[in-house]
Order: structure tokens, then C-alpha cells, then sequence
């Protein structure tokens, strides 16, 4: 009889998601014991701590990895770098914002109970798995408790139709791609011997493959099934449909937490492990890169709804990140990593602005809604402004320093030519922003002023702030980024 | 070497009160008198910087600190005689488009804006990096957007859009060109990556990627100086713009785009510009004519500025290009001289909007009987934006047709008709507005003011002392000339 041996675990790695999940489950139980009857203050301060604790681990761990080095524990599946911990930090504080933006909306859509917070937390913990992975299992763990908690989340507004029926698109389609990515897996482990990412890594570099075929089209699926997660073109279909339907904390949650979870997931599988491969992927994801920026450029400029607006900026914006992939190099993983940290604060607080224009039953979306919003109401406007300027990528703000970082990347090997066209599509990005900015102080238009709840005034306030302030003064998120190492076999 | 604070109070001044005031609403009541001091104060701080700058032929007012290493930020000020004016010239303009241009009626706004735009020009010109030098090229964009798209004429949107987009296009270049430049430097020298001036100039590289690189600057440069014919934006712009914004456009952010073409352009990859020199010096001539032949058919005073903005940056290119050093002298100079003449130029096309309500030619008849004053500086700032011998404009486009005379006679051949042309258009719009007859609404308009003479005198005294006295500006501009042009376009007219 052979005993299980039990791998070692080095805790501190793992406690990030150890404290998401087990807020998660706390809640869940304190939900339960209470029979539901727990206050909304309760359950938003409770996801608050979470966070809060996970960012201030992530502080420890930082200063461990920066001691001993990256290392994987748990039999190799979970590595511990100075990237995941950086990724799992942004993530938190994701989650932080998020929570706040929600404690308003639950309040002014009458959600009851605590469920919308666990799954919340329990999403973050996916995404935050994903990002520190050293495996296709465990990155497909990650990915499939993220979507999970997500699809869940946007069906939450249940006095909208069209809730119901984002949620209904983007589980058929987030499954179909979560399958294309483990049958992309499968076949990597067919054709590599390992799930471990770096084994994978060890083993396409040592071993000459005569017939790489099969690793060829895990790698495909894996590719693809990233794509649809992140909304790359020619995947994202579904994104603009889904990011309208979603309640609108809910969308800026997914559009930041998604996007830096599955870029933490694909820049490991990709650049750890399939390095050796980077002439088969290295063409097909620039032509991701051309398609997402131009197509999420052109097509936002014919949109109406804002939340459709930014659902094709950032599809926009997810041609800029794979840049750093595309570049596969240190400094590329470095902006690809600069670029999603500094978009998640932003983008949770522009779709925080979101929902409270779009009113309760969010038939205030329209881009006519948001004329003349800096006149009624100047902080709240400018602070728009502000967020809209800094992803058009406007000196002096966080988004102009996250295109130059990858830019910069893609130049420094080779991509002068990708380099060009991503920034004709900037500018045509760019027009859409700033045109959407200068309704925003059209004094013509009539409106009312929306009420503004301190916690979601808040987070925007925290948004437009990180977004100037860093623009002003990148050293310290620079540094941070330059960093934080991914761990390579 | 002086400390470099000068130069940074005469950067920062404007745009910390500017956004200091966003913070204290109750502030904005006195936000024009506020915007005056403080340009005031920021002319103050520049204009010492000229006696202390002396005889230096280099950069001065220096300071460099690393901000964030793997990308190459560094903040960086320091200006040399090519700068130095520009950066006087920034100050100047936006106290007199505050003092003399203050018919907008959401003034407190309309304050911050330009104080801002100031703010960014004066640090595009005022320092020895690329990256820093794009950070405030691209924020001027915003600002003048503003300005445009708020308070200028009813088609202003339409035309600052177009500014915007055209500029944020060309723009583009700028960065993925600036960016190769850096990483070509850094896998030569290695160490980590710079965007300064000095590693730009030591890069090497081969002709063919010289052009290119340069060819990209063009396109950027050459949207916001304009260039022909990437200047279908301006026009517009430069005449759907409130009066002080058309004077910030067309006095010092037109500069912009020749200023970095110049530092960064012609004088960093002289491989590029040996090849590129005669098509450049064509496009330049080409927006001479044209610009000359739609000035004289313009039906709007603001138009014809625009259009004669045009074919004097044609000059500026012409010169920068001809790869003579008195020709860039000269440019340098009019990169100056156009900027006072254009500011002066829509300052008093400003004070006769004011009074008749437009600056449509046909409208506008024998003010010279009700405005003699008015008239009189108008002659005066003609006669300079002509060439008079005598005024400012002639010193600085005789140097460059005779510089570019001796390595490209017949680019200069051509060129010259610009200044008859000149001559031609100006002296036929002044005949229509100001002489004649004066009907109903124009006679009964009241000659300038006080406080409207006052504001154009120090451009007049300008106008007539860069007349008389060259040397005054040629000094320091042809010490940093000479200190910087590379040797091979010294010798390129032999």
C-alpha cells in the first residue's frame, strides 16, 4: 500500500488566494448562519478587509521573493515570482474597488444577501491562481473559478432582461473557450510529457521535435481560448453584447481582473513554456495585435452606448498588452504588466462613473447621457475626463506610459513596423476619447445630476488620482514592474 | 552654468497655478487678473534667462534627474541660443493674448487653458529630451483643443478635431521613431536606455534608417509646423480659434513642430537629411506659393494669416533644410520673428473682430478715417511680416534665401517670389480694409485703445529692434548654431 505523499507548501506563496477564498467562504457561512440577514455595510466591509489583507501580504511576499528568489512550490504547480505577486496585489486591489462600487449599486438595486461579495472574492482568488500557476491545470483551475463567480455576476441584475442574457452569451462562449484551452492543454501534454509549465519550457528546449504538430496545436487552442478571454480580435464577439448587459460594477471587475489574470495565465503558458516555439505563435499573435487595436479603434467610434464604447477600447487595449507578449522578452512581460496594472484601477473607476450615470435600471447608458456631465457636475465629469484621457493615452497620465512601455518593448526587438500601426490605431482611438470628453463639457446639453454615494466618489476619486499621479511621478510602478520577473525554466 | 531653477520656475509657474486654481474654486472670479501676473511673473523668469545666458554657445540652466531607468524618463530642462528665444517668446505671447485678447466669457476656464499651454510649450522648448520634449508636445494638444473647440467660431469643433487628429497621427511617428532611435543608442553603448539629446545625436546610424527615421519626425513635425501638405488642418484651426488661440497656435506651437524638427530631426540624423533635402526643400517651396497664392484669395483677415503662416514656415523649413548655416541662422531667427508678427498679426485682426463683429475682408472698408492708430500698427506689423529692410522679418528671411542661395539657387530663385508675393497679398487686403470709403458700420469704430496700444508695443518695439539691431538675437542663436550643426551640413552647400 504506497501512502500519498504530500508535496511540500510554502504558505506565503499561496496566501493570497488562501485569503480571497477563505473570505469568500467566511462570508458564505456567516451568510448562512445568519439566514441571509446580514447588512450590506457587513458583507462590503468584510470583502474590503479580504482585499485589503491580500495587497498587504503581497507587500511580505514581495520582499521574500526579492530575498530568496522565485520559486515553485506545491510539486511545481504554483510559482512564486515577483510577478504573480505583483499580479495578485493588482488584483486585490481590483477587488477593493470594486466592493466599493457595489456597496452603492446593491444598495441602490435592492440586491439582497451577501452572495454577489463571495463571489467576488472567490472570482479574484481564480484570477490570482491563474496569475501564479506553473501548470495547465492549475491555470485552467484559475480560469474556470474566475469564469464561474463572473458568469454568475453578470447575470445579478435580475429586474434587466438583458442581464440574463449577457450572462447566458458569455457562459456558452466562455465555455466553449475554456474547452478549446483545455483540449489545447492536452494536446501539450501529449505531446510534451508534463503539465508543468516549466518541464514543458525544459523539455521543448532540450529535445529536438521532428513532428511538433501536436504541440503546434495545443499551442493554437491555447491561444485561442486566451483570445476569447480576453476579447482579442477576432475572439471578441461576445465582449461589447456582454459588457453592455452586465451590471456596470460588474463590468469594470471583469474588464480589469479578466484582463490581468489572463494575461498573467498566457504570458506564463506562452513565454515559460513555449518560448522555443515563438516562430509558429509569434506571427499570429501580431496578427491578434493588428485586428484588436484597429477593429476595437474603428468600431468604437460608431457606438452610441458607452458601455459598447468601452467595451471596443479595451478590446482596443488588448491589442496594446499582447505587444509585451508579441515581444517576448523581459522588458515586454515587464509593460504587458505595467500596462494592465495601470488600466485596472482606471477602468473600474470609469465604469464606476458608468453606474452612476446609467441610473438604476441603466437606461442612462447612452452616450447622450454623459453630454454636459462635467457642467452639472464638474468633479464627476472632470474625473471622466480624466479616466478617458489617461486610455486614450494622454501625457502625463498612467495610459500614455503603459502604451510607451509596450511600444518600447516591440520596438526594442524588432517591431518597428507593429510599433507604427499600433499607434495609427492609438489615434484613431484617440478621437473617440476625446470627442466623448468634449461632450462631457458641451454646456448645451440638459440633464439632471446624479446623486454621488461616497464609496463609489471614492474609488473614482482613487482612479483619476492613481492615473495623474503616476502619469506625473512612474518611477514607483515602473520600478515595480521592471521587478517583478516572471519565472522562466 | 547657472541653476536650472530659472528655466523651472519658467516652465512650472503657469501650470501649478493653473492646476492649483482647479482645486480653489473661489479662485476663479480674479482667474484673469491671476493669469496675467503669473504670465507675467513667467516672462520675468524667462527673460532673465538672456542676460545670464550670455555668451554661452551650449546648453545652460541644466539639470537632469532619472525618473524611471528601464524606459529612459528622465526630467530634464536646459536651453542654448536656439531655445532660449522660443521659451521668451512663449511668455510674451500668452501674457499679451491674456492682456489683449479677453472677450471670452467663461474666463476662469479659459485661463487654466492657456496658462497650461503655456506651460507645456515653454517645456517642449525648454528641454534636452526627446521623451520629455514628446510628453509636452503631446500635452499641448489638449489645451489647444479646449481653446479651439470652446470658445472659438461656429465651426470650431469641427476644426479642432481635425488639429487633433492630424497632430495625434503624426504624433505617432514621433514616438515609435524617437523609440528606435533610444534602443539603437542603448544596443550600441549599452547602459540603460536615454532619449537625450546628446545620446540621440551619437547614435549611429546607416543613411537609409536615418531617412526613414527622419521621415517619420517629418510627418510629425511637419503636421504641427505645417508643412505642405500636411497642413490642411490649419487654416481652419488657425481661424475658427478664438484670438489668443490663434495666437498661441500659430506663434508657438507652429514652433514647436519647426523647433523639434530642427533639434531633433535635422540635427541628430544628418545622414537622414542629405537624402531628404531636396524633397523637403520642394514641399517647403511648394507651401511658399501656395500658401501666398491662397492668402491673396482669402475672403477672412484670420484666413489670410493663417495662409501667410504657411508659406513663412515654408521659409523656416527652407532654411533648416538648405544645409547652409546662415540659412539656419536665419530660420532660427524666424522661428522668433514669426512669432511676434503672427501674434501682433491676430492681435489686431482680434481688436477689429471686436469691433465689427468679423474679419471678413468684403465686410471691412476705409478704417483708416475712424482708426488711424489702429491702422498705423497694422502697417507697421505689415510692413515687418513684408521684409521691410529695417524690420524684423527682412534680417531673417534675407539669411536664409542667401544661405540657401549658395548650395540651392533655384529653390531660393523661387523662394524669393514668396516675398513679392508677400508684398503682394498683404499690401492688397491692407488697401481693402483700410483705405476707401468707409460705410455705415465702418466708420462709426472707435481707433484703439489704451490699453490695446500698450499691449502691441512691446511687439512693435520688437518687430523694429530685431530690424535694427539682428546681432542682439543673431549672437547667442549663431554661438548654439555653430556649437551644434553637425559638420557634414557645413559643408553640404560647397
Amino acid at each position: 500500500m504506497t501512502t500519498l505523499a504530500m508535496p511540500s507548501v510554502h504558505y506565503l506563496a499561496i496566501l493570497p488566494i488562501l485569503v480571497l477564498l477563505g473570505g469568500s467562504l467566511g462570508l458564505m457561512l456567516a451568510a448562512a448562519m445568519t439566514h441571509g440577514r446580514i447588512s450590506a455595510r457587513f458583507t462590503t466591509t468584510w470583502t474590503a478587509l479580504s482585499a485589503l489583507a491580500s495587497v498587504i501580504v503581497a507587500f511580505f511576499q514581495w520582499h521574500d521573493v526579492a530575498q530568496h528568489g522565485s520559486t515553485t512550490t506545491m510539486a511545481h504547480a504554483i510559482a512564486f515570482d515577483g510577478f504573480s505577486v505583483l499580479a495578485g496585489a493588482v488584483i486585490s486591489v481590483a477587488v477593493l474597488l470594486t466592493s466599493f462600487v457595489a456597496h452603492d449599486w446593491i444598495a441602490r438595486a435592492r440586491v439582497v444577501g451577501a452572495e454577489f461579495h463571495i463571489l467576488l472574492l472567490a472570482a479574484a482568488a481564480g484570477a490570482v491562481m491563474m496569475a501564479s500557476a506553473n501548470d495547465l491545470i492549475v491555470v485552467f483551475l484559475g480560469l474556470e473559478t474566475l469564469s464561474i463567480g463572473l458568469y454568475v455576476m453578470v447575470a445579478f441584475d435580475r429586474h434587466r432582461a438583458s442581464s440574463a442574457e449577457a450572462a447566458l452569451k458569455y457562459l456558452l462562449l466562455g465555455g466553449f473557450a475554456s474547452a478549446l484551452f483545455i483540449y489545447g492543454a492536452a494536446l501539450l501534454y501529449g505531446g510534451t510529457g508534463s503539465t508543468t509549465l516549466t518541464n514543458i519550457g525544459y523539455f521543448l528546449a532540450h529535445n529536438y521535435i521532428a513532428q511538433p504538430g501536436v504541440v503546434i496545436a495545443g499551442l493554437a487552442l491555447i491561444i485561442v481560448g486566451f483570445g476569447f478571454k480576453v476579447a482579442a480580435v477576432p475572439f471578441h464577439n461576445w465582449s461589447p453584447d456582454v459588457y453592455e448587459g452586465a451590471p456596470s460594477p460588474v463590468t469594470g471587475f471583469m474588464a480589469a481582473v479578466v484582463k490581468v489574470g489572463a494575461f498573467a495565465g498566457v504570458l506564463r503558458i506562452v513565454l515559460g513554456a513555449l518560448a522555443t516555439q515563438a516562430q509558429a505563435w509569434r506571427p499570429v499573435i501580431a496578427v491578434l495585435i493588428i485586428l484588436s487595436t484597429f477593429v476595437g479603434a474603428i468600431l468604437a467610434l460608431v457606438q452610441s452606448n458607452v458601455k459598447r464604447l468601452l467595451a471596443y477600447s479595451s478590446i482596443n487595449h488588448a491589442g496594446f498588452m499582447l505587444l509585451g507578449l508579441w515581444s517576448a522578452t523581459p522588458t515586454g512581460v515587464a509593460g504587458t504588466l505595467y500596462y494592465v496594472m495601470t488600466y485596472a484601477p482606471v477602468v473600474v473607476a470609469s465604469f464606476a462613473v458608468i453606474t452612476l450615470v446609467g441610473g438604476v435600471n441603466e437606461d442612462h447608458n447612452s452616450l447622450e447621457n454623459l453630454r454636459g456631465l462635467a457642467r452639472r457636475q464638474p468633479l464627476l465629469g472632470g474625473a471622466l475626463a480624466v479616466l478617458l484621457l489617461s486610455q486614450a493615452g494622454a501625457p502625463f497620465t498612467t495610459g500614455f506610459f503603459a502604451k510607451f512601455a509596450v511600444v518600447r518593448a516591440a520596438i526594442d526587438n524588432g517591431g518597428v513596423w507593429i510599433g507604427v500601426l499600433v499607434m495609427i490605431a492609438a489615434s484613431i482611438a484617440g478621437y473617440f476619447y476625446v470627442r466623448t470628453v468634449l461632450s462631457l463639457y458641451d454646456s448645451s446639453a440638459e440633464g439632471t445630476p446624479v446623486p454621488l454615494p461616497r464609496a463609489t466618489a471614492l474609488v473614482i476619486t482613487l482612479g483619476a488620482a492613481s492615473a495623474v499621479l503616476f502619469g506625473v511621478w512612474p518611477t514607483p510602478l515602473e520600478s515595480l514592474a521592471h521587478h517583478a520577473t516572471l519565472l522562466l525554466p | 552654468m547657472h541653476s536650472s531653477l530659472w528655466l523651472i520656475a519658467a516652465i512650472f509657474t503657469p501650470i501649478v497655478v493653473s492646476l492649483v486654481s482647479v482645486a480653489v474654486p473661489s479662485l476663479a472670479p480674479r482667474m484673469r487678473t491671476l493669469g496675467i501676473v503669473t504670465a507675467a511673473v513667467q516672462l520675468g523668469f524667462s527673460l532673465a534667462l538672456w542676460p545670464l545666458y550670455g555668451s554661452h554657445s551650449g546648453f545652460d540652466f541644466v539639470s537632469r534627474h532619472s525618473l524611471a531607468r528601464s524606459w529612459g524618463l528622465s526630467f530634464d530642462v536646459g536651453v542654448d541660443g536656439i531655445s532660449l528665444f522660443l521659451v521668451i517668446l512663449t511668455a510674451l505671447v500668452t501674457l499679451l493674448a491674456l492682456l489683449g485678447a479677453n472677450e471670452e466669457k467663461n474666463n476662469a476656464a479659459f485661463v487654466r487653458w492657456v496658462l497650461l499651454l503655456s506651460g507645456a510649450t515653454a517645456g517642449a522648448f525648454a528641454t534636452r529630451d526627446l521623451l520629455v520634449f514628446f510628453l509636452f508636445f503631446e500635452l499641448t494638444l489638449i489645451p489647444s483643443y479646449f481653446l479651439i473647440s470652446q470658445w472659438g467660431r461656429a465651426q470650431a469643433r469641427a476644426a479642432a478635431m481635425k488639429f487633433f487628429v492630424y497632430t495625434l497621427f503624426g504624433s505617432g511617428f514621433l514616438l515609435v521613431g524617437m523609440i528606435y532611435l533610444a534602443v539603437r543608442h542603448q544596443h550600441q553603448v549599452g547602459g540603460s536606455l536615454s532619449f537625450a539629446y546628446s545620446a540621440l545625436s551619437h547614435t549611429v546610424v546607416s543613411p537609409a534608417v536615418a531617412t526613414w527615421v527622419l521621415v517619420g519626425f517629418l510627418i510629425a513635425f511637419g503636421v504641427k509646423s505645417p508643412l505642405w501638405p500636411l497642413h490642411t488642418w490649419s487654416p481652419s484651426a488657425y481661424s475658427e480659434a478664438p484670438t489668443a488661440g490663434s495666437m498661441m497656435l500659430s506663434a508657438l506651437l507652429a514652433k514647436l513642430g519647426t523647433y523639434g524638427l530642427l533639434r531633433f530631426g535635422v540635427l541628430i540624423l544628418p545622414a537622414g537629411v542629405d537624402r531628404v533635402r531636396p524633397y523637403v526643400m520642394t514641399l517647403a517651396v511648394i507651401g511658399i506659393l501656395y500658401g501666398s497664392a491662397l492668402a491673396a484669395v482669402s475672403k477672412d483677415l484670420k484666413k489670410l494669416v493663417a495662409y501667410s503662416s504657411l508659406a513663412q514656415v515654408g521659409f523656416i523649413i527652407l532654411g533648416l533644410f538648405s544645409g547652409s548655416l546662415t540659412a539656419l541662422n536665419g530660420a532660427v531667427l524666424l522661428m522668433f520673428n514669426h512669432g511676434v508678427i503672427t501674434a501682433a498679426m491676430f492681435l489686431l485682426i482680434g481688436f477689429v473682430e471686436r469691433r465689427r463683429g468679423t474679419s471678413e475682408i468684403a465686410a471691412l472698408k476705409g478704417l483708416q478715417a475712424p482708426a488711424p492708430v489702429l491702422a498705423g500698427l497694422f502697417t507697421l506689423v505689415m510692413l515687418g511680416s513684408i521684409g521691410l529692410p529695417g524690420l524684423n522679418g527682412f534680417v531673417s528671411e534675407f539669411l536664409i534665401l542667401l544661405g540657401s542661395f549658395q548650395s540651392h539657387p533655384w529653390w531660393a530663385a523661387i523662394a524669393t517670389t514668396g516675398v513679392i508675393f508677400a508684398a503682394l497679398y498683404l499690401l492688397w487686403a491692407y488697401q481693402r480694409v483700410f483705405h476707401g470709403e468707409a460705410d455705415e458700420p465702418n466708420a462709426a469704430i472707435s481707433d484703439a485703445t489704451r490699453s490695446e496700444r500698450l499691449v502691441l508695443v512691446p511687439l512693435c518695439v520688437l518687430i523694429v529692434v530685431a530690424g535694427v539691431l539682428p546681432s542682439l538675437f543673431l549672437k547667442p542663436i549663431g554661438a548654439s548654431v555653430h556649437h551644434v550643426a553637425p559638420a557634414t551640413s557645413q559643408e553640404a552647400g560647397r
